[in-house]
């Protein structure tokens, strides 16, 4: 296709399924589950009798 | 609707046989037509057991009824969250992903066997976990905290529930890729279908959190593997829990803009806008789970902050964007028809008999104006100290699952029985009322819990008389609960009796009929499509009513942090 009848990025991106879902599933995974999974991993053992 | 065989572009192969569907004039893959009937009929007797259960549990926390003893209490909500939240929207939301990404595209369904793989796990799990709840080996709750331990069934269960899904959402995908492969469509996919497809897309996340905490659980339950950490399972679990939610929501949103557009004609105002809510929806709404942790302590308010406010209010942002184009949608077609008198002129001349836009507009009002500015509010980490474990949540959430995705799913309902089954809808007068039922005893369930809970009536609590700190105002909202979920219920009864009723007694659509007709916006006078294109004054109703929605919004936001400043004031 030529470069000027391209049709616009945010139009290419809504019509691909595949980035979205790429992005759909990193975008959570990152910023819930990895950043939230660190923070526990750094909490210290309860000092349990 | 008539069943003749044939072989369009798209529906072509062995198993493509279709029909043309003389109501709509889309072709039906008849692969896709079986497990839409199949999903749809599983879902909507979920419905009914999780609507059983509902009564029960409803008569039970009305302290001056208090109906089921201790142990049956924490059994029947185990089973009434199951079967409402999991069961029967994700049985409804694989019908729509079958429906969304066949019909609209003219295109087949991939494959028949893998849709069997997908039914047939879902089913068997969600048997298995209905049967260990009431043999009374699962009084663990949905969320099935550790250290609450159920039996290894009740996990089995759910994964297979959860695998099933994700095999259904892999149909889906497929399907999307046969179809664009095989040139069934121009363009860009219909908003129903991108709608799905952000529906889709968030399930995988869902289910993948899913499998993350439910395989270790399962077999820590079975003595295999030591206990997963409890703060870790929260965190995970409800990665699960909250954005199977999302899911719903996605799916209702597409569920509102088909619907608008079969009983009006609406078409979205601007195509562009509406897909990038949906891109909101896919990128930032799953972050809203963290809201759940908001008093845990394992994670920090750099991780909540973050995740319930500043990013999902993006999300937020897409919810508003839908409820401001939605009605803006009608709005616009309903004056090209020549509804035009005054501001809100064209809302009367709204064809009302038409149940399943009365359930919707219902919906998209109760999810709105209760569900969404309650949840935006609630998910304030500040505010939610005053509200984080009452009755206030599941007042919340009944207005944004039951009162927005399940009446949207009922309206819709109105439409695919027909259009699948080829029967018209008996009863008719019943299900003009039936939303309307449904949506106010839902609204009554939704206030009742949500006043009683900010007097501090705490949720998932069997009896609240031995703390003795209840006065009289909470014993009444609990009433009004009580007889808002008796008046939901029965309208849910009257909604599975007509669906069932059609689908054995109505009577058979001919070959070359259209559905009856529900009620269809006419156009009076000098009416023309596309007229009104241009003129953005002509959706003033919809602004006035999101000026509306922003007031109550503002004033429900700030009386809740009067609300914080009262308990802990600054002197």
């Amino acid at each position: 296709m030529d470069k000027d009848t391209k049709p616009p990025l945010l139009k290419r991106l809504m019509d691909n399924p595949w980035i979205l879902l790429v992005l759909g599933v990193l975008i959570p995974m990152l910023s819930y589950t990895l950043w939230g999974w660190i923070e526990l991993t750094m909490v210290p053992p309860a000092p349990l009798p | 609707m008539s069943s003749s065989s044939t072989s369009s572009a798209g529906l072509t192969g062995s198993d493509s046989e279709s029909r043309s569907c003389h109501t709509t004039g889309l072709n039906v893959c008849l692969t896709a037509q079986r497990f839409i009937k199949l999903n749809a009929v599983a879902a909507v007797v979920f419905l009914l057991l999780g609507g059983v259960a509902a009564i029960l549990l409803a008569l039970t926390r009305w302290q001056a009824i208090h109906l089921l003893p201790v142990d049956w209490f924490y059994r029947i909500l185990t089973f009434h969250g199951l079967n409402m939240l999991i069961f029967w929207i994700l049985f409804f939301e694989v019908a729509i992903l079958y429906f969304a990404s066949t019909t609209p595209l003219n295109s087949k369904l991939f494959s028949r066997k893998v849709a069997w793989v997908s039914f047939g796990m879902m089913l068997v799990g969600a048997i298995m976990v209905n049967v260990v709840i009431l043999q009374g080996k699962a009084d663990v709750m949905l969320t099935s905290y550790l250290p609450l331990l159920a039996h290894p069934a009740f996990y089995l269960g759910i994964i297979l529930v959860a695998v099933g899904t994700l095999v259904a959402v892999f149909n889906f995908f497929a399907t999307l890729y046969i179809a664009k492969r095989d040139k069934t469509y121009e363009g860009s996919v219909p908003l129903v279908t991108f709608g799905a497809t952000a529906a889709a897309i968030i399930a995988v996340v869902t289910l993948l959190h899913g499998a993350i905490v439910m395989i270790p659980t399962f077999t820590y339950s079975l003595g295999w593997t030591a206990e997963p950490d409890p703060m870790w399972y929260r965190m995970i679990w409800w990665g699960l829990g909250h954005q199977s939610q999302q899911v719903n929501v996605t799916a209702m949103v597409a569920v509102w803009y088909l619907i608008g557009h079969l009983a009006t004609g609406a078409r979205p105002v601007n195509e562009t806008v509406c897909r990038g809510a949906f891109v909101l929806y896919i990128l930032f709404i799953n972050l809203a789970s963290a809201h759940h942790l908001l008093v845990d302590p394992g994670v920090g308010s750099a991780w909540k902050i973050w995740n319930t406010s500043y990013a999902m209010y993006l999300a937020v942002l897409a919810s508003m964007i839908h409820a401001f184009t939605v009605p803006a949608s009608v709005e616009v077609a309903m004056r090209e028809k020549g509804h035009n008198k005054g501001i809100f002129g064209w809302v009367t001349a709204l064809p009302w008999r038409n149940p399943a836009l009365s359930a919707v507009v219902l919906s998209l009002l109760i999810f709105g104006f209760v569900g969404g500015i309650t949840g935006v509010t609630l998910g304030t980490q500040q505010i939610n100290i005053i509200a984080h474990n009452t009755l206030r949540i599941p007042g919340h959430f009944h207005a944004t699952v039951v009162g927005g995705t399940t009446l949207a799913f009922m309206g819709l309902a109105y439409y695919v029985i027909p259009l699948m089954f080829k029967r018209n809808f008996i009863g008719r007068k019943w299900a003009m009322i039936q939303p309307w039922l449904f949506g106010g005893g839902i609204l009554l369930v939704s206030i009742g819990k949500s006043f009683a809970g900010s007097m501090g009536v705490a949720r998932r609590t069997w009896d609240i008389e031995p703390a003795g700190i209840y006065g009289s105002a909470a014993h009444m909202f609990l009433g009004v609960m009580g007889i808002g979920a008796i008046i939901a219920v029965a309208s849910l009864f009257i909604f599975v009796g007509l669906c069932v009723g059609t689908i054995l007694f109505g009577k058979r659509i001919k070959e070359g009929e259209a559905m009856a007709d529900w009620g269809t916006a006419q156009p009076v006078g000098d009416a023309k499509e596309g007229s009104l294109e241009h003129d953005h004054w002509s959706m003033k109703g919809t602004i006035v009513l999101t000026a509306v929605f922003l007031l109550c919004f503002a004033v429900y936001y700030f009386a809740n942090w009067k609300a914080l400043a009262d308990v802990w004031p600054v002197r």
